[in-house]
């Protein structure tokens, strides 16, 4: 009897266990850092891992963190659900905290009633908006995506830049700083005296439509259909261009909501560094959780714990908080790597000769 | 009199232009023979600034050691680190077969988490920045009169213009290797069957990719600025990414467009230094503009390699 390695797709009960083995595979492989700064590894995961969970401060600070992430990661996962390679949503972020400002700014002696909701429609908006080109040159003129999405990044980051030098700079500090948005555009906390507020409610209301739409319409069918094959899914009588324009733009219209959270929930005000690349991380954590709505929700969660946990680790061992941008990247290449072996099944097999 | 402040103004910016469109050369040369082998690499821009910190990195401990081409030492180190990244990425792109993408961003993110945890173990968390004595500019041509600071330039500018391009374009069209390159990138199949080995040719440009990406972020902090900060790539190999396409994957317009680039971003630098307020961030825009604009009027002719974006199985 000998084993044999076939190009089958795995059983359905592997795939919840390569993003766990994937996740210690990374600790393995990152702990060979740890140990050139002359700490120990094992502490220093305790730190990553546990303490932020220890106390109630750390933990809710592990579910601010996750909030944009969230969001992040489920406009991604809608995006390669349906085929559709959205890198840009960094830059849909950035135009939804633009339009989330500019609201905001103007919501004075306006009831919250009316300015939250404003607010987050109109950065849901923006964010189609900068999704509409790249997916209109997709779509019409068959343009890989890309490319265009990611240009458009820097673009959107050139367009705050402006804003923030030019009509929105700070008259008196000259900081490239916007004016702080009205008090009843600033989003409620959900819990007192904590920084947790509404965002994270609307993240995971976001999480819950989209396991709803993937899972359970005809829509969220045929998006998984384009996404699989273009090819068969117009076959099967699929208007193809229509459902990938569709979950781009849903995807940058989420991703916008991204940049309303941290503007109405966090900052207050526009700056140019409101997001330290959640829309690139947004990858990091659709791949983790393998396009799966709540794989997603949990994703974010873990990257939300690392990114308060590397504050610890800094603080407790002297290891640079680096680690914790090296660890999200190496999970997301061996995740990326690992998630092949759900294309393999081992067989024992009968030596018949 | 305003004549000759104008002519000034003119060579100076000739001059700038030159070395600001220098390591958008280099890496999109590298870009430019990955993509053509079919890979497209968006580990660029955390390459280029690997290449930045792994050069000032070494370059820094080489001249506290006393080490009289310390500079040459941290360029070593720089394409060293690029090979690796490239052939990681190969393991990814060509080996196992995922998603270049999202393998590509993975790089990029790696080398800038990776860049910045090793400079914050090098250096510590001091508040003075570090900074070596960078690669000093000289005229290959002497000290010509009016023109001067237009030849005044890094001996890495007269090698990316002088050297690197005509070998590029060469090595590219008029060489084998070159030729396997192409075939590789346009139809893999058919390379395979005349006997060219496909993995071994991508991994070949993939490494040659990575090398020449770190040059171009090491040139920023060995020449340009003789520092290392988180800022130092901003964002130049997004902009590669986009003269690739703009160039339509060739070495002699991949330079006009960096040149083209490189004029913008010096005019806007100048411009500011005058004291000028103008919204400089849609000058800075611009090349991404239109690089978005010559995709959309190219539309369905744009001439992507046959293979891009497609791992090859040997079946």
């Amino acid at each position: 009897m000998g084993l044999k390695i076939e190009r089958v797709p795995a059983p359905l009960w592997v795939r919840p266990f390569i993003p766990v083995a994937a996740v210690l595979a990374t600790f393995l492989l990152t702990a060979s850092l740890v140990i050139l700064v002359r700490a120990n590894p094992l502490e220093a995961y305790y730190y990553f891992l546990i303490d932020p969970l220890s106390s109630r401060v750390s933990a809710i600070e592990v579910l601010v963190k996750a909030t944009p992430l969230l969001l992040t990661g489920a406009a991604i996962t809608f995006a390669f659900i349906g085929g559709y390679w959205n890198i840009g949503a960094e830059g849909q972020l950035y135009a939804g905290a633009t339009a989330a400002t500019a609201i905001g700014i103007q919501m004075q002696n306006v009831s919250p009633w009316l300015a939250l909701p404003l607010m987050i429609v109109g950065g849901f908006l923006a964010g189609v908006l900068w999704a509409l080109i790249p997916a209109l040159m997709k779509v019409k003129l068959a343009i890989d995506e890309v490319v265009t999405t990611l240009l458009l990044n820097s673009v959107a980051l050139f367009c705050v830049s402006a804003l923030l030098n030019g009509p929105w700079r700070n008259p008196i500090s000259q900081w490239p700083q916007s004016p702080e948005i009205a008090a009843a555009a600033i989003f409620p906390r959900l819990i007192p005296r904590s920084r947790l507020h509404l965002g994270f409610l609307l993240a995971v209301i976001v999480i819950i439509v989209l396991w709803f739409v993937l899972i359970r319409t005809a829509f969220g069918l045929r998006m998984r259909a384009v996404g699989l094959s273009s090819e068969a899914a117009r076959f099967a009588g699929i208007h193809v261009e229509r459902t990938m324009l569709i979950s781009a733009l849903v995807s940058g219209g989420i991703a916008g909501l991204a940049g309303v959270s941290e503007v109405a929930g966090i900052h207050y005000h526009l700056i140019d560094a409101i997001s330290p690349g959640y829309g690139y991380t947004g990858i990091i954590v659709a791949t983790l959780g393998t396009l799966n709505a709540w794989g997603v929700a949990l994703a974010a969660l873990f990257i939300g714990l690392i990114d308060t946990g590397a504050q610890t680790v800094s603080r407790a061992l002297g290891v640079p908080s680096y680690l914790g941008d090296v660890i999200q990247a190496t999970l997301l290449l061996v995740t990326l790597g690992m998630l092949l072996l759900q294309s393999y099944r081992i067989r024992r097999q009968e030596r018949t000769v | 009199m305003t004549d000759t402040l104008f002519v000034t103004f003119l060579i100076g910016l000739i001059g700038a232009t030159l070395r600001v469109a220098t390591p958008l050369i280099f890496a999109t040369i590298g870009e430019l023979y990955t993509e053509r082998a079919g890979i497209l690499n968006l580990g660029i821009e955390g390459i280029m600034f690997l290449g930045a910190f792994m050069g000032f990195a070494i370059a820094a401990q080489a001249s506290q050691a006393g080490l009289p081409g310390y500079l040459w030492l941290g360029l070593l180190g720089a394409i060293a680190a690029g090979v690796v990244m490239g052939l990681l990425m190969g393991f990814f792109s060509v080996t196992l077969g995922v998603n270049q993408h999202v393998a590509g961003l993975g790089i990029t993110l790696l080398s800038i988490g990776l860049s910045l945890f090793g400079f914050r173990l090098v250096f510590g968390e001091s508040s003075v920045l570090p900074s070596i004595q960078p690669f000093a500019q000289y005229s290959l041509f002497g000290d010509l009169p009016v023109l001067g600071p237009i030849f005044r330039q890094y001996l890495l500018t007269y090698v990316a213009f002088i050297i690197l391009i005509p070998l590029a374009w060469w090595i590219l069209y008029r060489t084998n290797l070159g030729l396997q390159v192409r075939v590789v990138g346009e139809n893999p199949e058919a390379a395979d069957a005349a006997g060219v080995n496909v993995y071994r040719v991508r991994y070949l440009a993939l490494a040659l990719g990575g090398a020449l990406m770190a040059v171009g972020g090491a040139f920023l902090s060995l020449a340009q600025l003789g520092a290392f900060t988180p800022g130092i790539v901003a964002g130049r190999g997004w902009i590669c990414i986009a003269l690739v396409i703009f160039a339509k994957w060739d070495p002699i317009r991949a330079m006009w467009g960096a040149l083209l680039f490189g004029g913008v971003f010096a005019l806007q630098l100048r411009l500011q230094t005058l004291g000028l307020q103008l919204p400089f961030e849609a000058l800075l825009a611009l090349p991404y503009i239109v690089t978005i604009i010559a995709l959309a009027i190219a539309g369905r002719n744009v001439a992507y390699p046959g293979a891009y974006l497609k791992p090859y199985r040997r079946e």
